[in-house]
């Protein structure tokens, strides 16, 4: 019963919650700093709509957090039921890592939370405020450190092999400060601000649309506006310069990125589009500009690129997947540029919240920053296979010496429960989101999240009341 | 050498499951109860006694997976896949619990079911945490740095009791922490829910310590053989005084002894869980130092650990203090 069929399993499993996992910090990431800036806004400028914003994405806040919290800690438990070599093996250097996300993190997130929630009665605004920061503060290091420990993943250094095969540190500042670490953080940071702008977003310009005067949506908007036109361009070009690290680092990722069969001698093509036919070893179909893969990733239209046609069949990653997710993501982010240049475009016209079109492109814009960031993921995390730490350590090696009945069983809980419980939670926060702004106010005196409980009926009934 | 990095770095790990089994124990023993207290009122009040807290309570059981993953990867990478089902189960349990928190007041109508998740949530990660501590008492077969036993090893009349401690222990922690929170008709229904728990909970401790050194030659030399004798007798004298001081507190109508006594009862169980384990991290074979990662891992987060748990301690000791006392009903947090 060992072997692949468990593998296989295992790695459906790990991909699954993973993806699952991505989906929640992606948008508190974003989130908690926002908030952060809102309570900020308020305190300094006592302006009665930045508290109202902010109390209308706390709640929301609260569900996210939430979900985000509890698919993190199978995460954390995963890596030694699943990956239980792996862990024996890159424990010393990867473990240390995880714990300082748990110490300088999750620990300030979880401890400053409840205050932030539920404390502003009792603390007053200054150290409100202060919680509030906490949080934010905490998300953005609970990214660092996290993506710390990926990037050593994708790109080792500063270690040595111990006689028992694990991988032991040498030099702590290069294993933190690893290759691809910088641009991996930049990029994953910008794509939580840009997914939760484009919530915001959406969110806003719903509400413009039902009441192009609702003040609460227009300042929603309109920050969401600003933040897309100013993250996007700053994401394509951290992508960029991702692309070209992971070209030095990873190039057979990046071959199965660009759809690079065939070595490229004098000046690689650019296939826009195309179907990887990996029997063949081509891209049917395919659509191309000439020379601009080698434009783009090493600034000189003739320079040469090598092909999968240069590396082992069994170390290739798949090619298909990897290319589609790549087009995905890049087509959103090109996307999202677009919507950001409309919208300024739109405001320089007096016409920001008028105008129903570039609202309805909003609303359809809001959920993609979530595709794009788990496109993003998959091509990362595809593109480095057969390895879990690259070069070194395959994925076959690093599984858990389980039978497959138990990681099936494993597999099929995982997906019952998360879609159930976290298809309700997204239908919640859907119900929070096209909530009036200004009800939610209302709500307030009485009290949202908690107060509600202490009589929930008149809380859960005007909660409920646009979803009726 | 006895005092050396690993050994501290057990000490620290052991520190921080005993700081989840306490706190996070409270927490779901309020889950564990909810069945039992009144529509809504009760409920709601209960809940709200945790909600400021549970998140960070629950942040040092990760605190204990990711410090062993850290310091000890040898012991994660056994013991994970050795309590495969048990930790599955408990992650579950653990996503159905936490969600109710804010789920529960999104939804009038689905409100019945995020209560029973709640319930069952807490009563599945109880129940696989005691099962799991039992397991790994009764011993994990290890060969070449792996887990070499089957699927269903964990599963023995042994561990389903520890099981049942575990749940009905957090029940009384639970219990003594509503009593502890509350006024009036709550805190009287609190009151006699901890009479029956607390004297449940203690038969169970007696029985599982009982048990325990038949289990194994070396609990039996630990307990009974060794100059560790002293602690046969000091923990179950202090275990006593503990259940006395229980017992009157539930009497004389005191509202905070009962909790402090229950927390007193979990310590010294863990106190007497450790002498048993000890110098093993996996029993009945691995030390601690033989899973311990090499000390250049060991130094690099014992630094920032020096630094930061105090710091830790410290806000988490504020956000206890922000919402200290008795939970008002009429006032709820805002
Ligand atoms: C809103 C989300 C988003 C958007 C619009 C983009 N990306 Fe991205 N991308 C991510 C979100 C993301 C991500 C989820 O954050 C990834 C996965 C791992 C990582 O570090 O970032 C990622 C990975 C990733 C990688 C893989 C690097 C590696 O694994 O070695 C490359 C080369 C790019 N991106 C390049 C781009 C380019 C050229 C974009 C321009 C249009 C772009 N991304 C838009
Ligand atoms: C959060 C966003 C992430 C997503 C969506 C994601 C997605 C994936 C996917 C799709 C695979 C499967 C690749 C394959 O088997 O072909 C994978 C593998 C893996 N990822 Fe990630 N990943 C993410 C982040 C991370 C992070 C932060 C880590 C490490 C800390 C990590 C560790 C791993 C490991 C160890 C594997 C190998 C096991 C396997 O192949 O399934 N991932 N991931
Ligand atoms: C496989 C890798 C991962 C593991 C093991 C993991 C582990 C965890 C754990 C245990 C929690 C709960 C913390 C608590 O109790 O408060 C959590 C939450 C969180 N994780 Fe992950 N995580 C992973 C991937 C990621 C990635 C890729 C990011 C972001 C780039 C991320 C960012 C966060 C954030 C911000 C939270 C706070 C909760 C939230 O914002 O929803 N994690 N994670």
């Amino acid at each position: 019963m060992f072997g692949i069929e468990a593998l296989d399993l295992a790695r459906f499993q790990f991909a699954f919650t993973v993806a699952f996992h991505i989906i929640f910090p992606a948008f508190s990431i974003g989130l908690a700093s926002y908030l952060a800036v809102l309570n900020g806004l308020h305190l300094f400028t006592g302006k009665a709509v930045y508290l109202r914003v902010f109390q209308f994405w706390k709640k929301i806040f609260a569900v996210a957090f939430g979900m985000g919290v509890v698919s993190g800690i199978v995460m954390s438990y995963q890596f030694g039921t699943n990956w239980s070599v792996f862990s024996d093996k890159t424990g010393p250097i990867l473990g240390p890592l995880m714990a300082y996300e748990v110490l300088s993190a999750f620990f300030l997130e979880a401890g400053f939370l409840g205050v932030m929630l539920f404390g502003r009665e009792k603390v007053g605004p200054k150290l409100h405020f202060f919680a509030t920061l906490m949080v934010a503060v905490g998300t953005l290091m609970s990214a660092t450190w996290i993506l710390s420990v990926n990037s050593w993943m994708q790109t080792p250094v500063g270690y040595a092999m111990n006689a028992d095969g694990q991988f032991v540190p040498e030099d702590w500042w290069q294993i933190v400060f690893n290759p691809s670490f910088p641009y991996r953080l930049t990029h994953m940071v910008l794509a939580a601000f840009l997914t939760t702008a484009l919530v915001v977003g959406a969110t806003g310009a719903y509400h413009l649309l039902r009441d192009t005067a609702n003040k609460t949506a227009r300042l929603m908007f309109s920050m969401a506006m600003w933040m897309i036109v100013i993250t996007a361009p700053l994401q394509i070009t951290a992508g960029d310069f991702h692309g070209i690290n992971t070209l030095e680092h990873q190039p057979a990722k990046v071959m199965a990125m660009e759809g690079h069969y065939d070595s490229h001698p004098d000046g690689a093509p650019l296939i826009l589009f195309g179907i990887p036919n990996p029997d063949e070893k081509r891209v049917d179909y395919a659509v191309q500009i000439p020379k601009l893969s080698s434009l783009i990733l090493k600034h000189d239209l003739n320079a040469p690129l090598d092909g999968l046609d240069t590396i082992d069949d069994d170390k290739e990653p798949p090619v298909t997947l990897v290319f589609f997710s790549f087009r995905v993501m890049v087509g959103l982010g090109f996307a999202m540029l677009a919507l950001g240049i409309w919208g300024t475009v739109q405001r320089f016209r007096g016409r920001l919240y008028v105008s129903e079109w570039l609202q309805r492109a909003a609303i359809v814009m809001g959920p993609m920053g979530f595709v794009a960031v788990v496109a993003g993921w998959i091509t990362t995390e595809v593109g480095r296979q057969p390895y879990t730490v690259y070069g070194l350590l395959t994925t076959a090696e690093s599984a858990s010496p389980l039978q497959a009945s138990a990681v099936a069983s494993s597999l099929v809980a995982f997906i019952l429960v998360y879609f159930a419980v976290f298809g309700a939670g997204t239908y919640y926060i859907l119900r929070l989101m096209v909530r009036e702004p200004e009800t939610a106010q209302g709500n307030l005196r009485e009290g949202p999240i908690r107060t509600a409980g202490i009589t929930p009926a008149p809380g859960v009934a005007q909660a409920r009341q646009p979803a009726e | 050498m006895i005092f050396d990095l690993a050994f501290i770095w057990a000490g620290l790990i052991a520190f921080a499951v005993l700081a989840y089994v306490i706190l996070d124990g409270f927490d779901l023993g309020i889950g564990i109860l909810f069945p039992f207290l009144k529509e809504n009122h009760e409920k709601d009040l209960a809940m709200n006694t945790v909600a400021p807290v549970w998140d960070g309570n629950e942040t040092w059981l990760v605190l204990g997976g990711g410090g062993l993953f850290a310091v000890f990867p040898l012991a994660y990478a056994v013991v994970m896949p050795a309590l495969y089902a048990p930790i599955i189960a408990m992650l579950i349990g653990l996503i159905f619990r936490g969600v109710a928190f804010e789920y529960r007041w999104r939804t009038k109508r689905a409100q019945w079911f995020w209560n029973w998740a709640f319930f069952g949530g807490s009563t599945v990660a109880a129940l696989a945490q005691g099962i799991a501590l039992g397991a790994l008492v009764q011993g994990i077969e290890v060969e070449n740095r792996a887990y070499a036993g089957g699927n269903w090893d964990w599963l023995t009349p042994f561990s389903l009791l520890t099981g049942l401690a575990v749940v009905v222990g957090y029940a009384l922690l639970g219990a003594t922490w509503l009593l502890l929170k509350t006024e009036g008709a709550v805190n009287n229904h609190a009151r006699r829910m901890a009479w029956p728990l607390a004297v449940v909970t203690l038969a169970l401790i007696g029985a599982v310590s009982l048990w325990t050194p038949f289990i194994d030659i070396e609990y039996f030399n630990r307990w009974f053989n060794n100059w560790t004798m002293v602690f046969t007798f000091a923990v179950p004298l202090l275990v006593a005084g503990a259940a006395f001081v229980m017992f009157w507190g539930l009497k004389s109508g005191h509202d905070s002894w009962p909790f402090l006594s229950a927390l007193a009862i979990f310590v010294l169980s863990f106190v007497g869980i450790g002498i048993s384990f000890y110098p093993n991290i996996v029993p009945p074979s691995l030390t601690i130092w033989e899973a311990a990662a090499p000390d250049s891992s060991l130094w690099f987060v014992l630094v920032g650990a020096m630094v930061l748990i105090p710091l830790i301690l410290m806000y988490t000791a504020y956000a206890y203090w922000v919402f200290r006392g008795k939970m008002d009903p009429d006032e709820g947090y805002h």
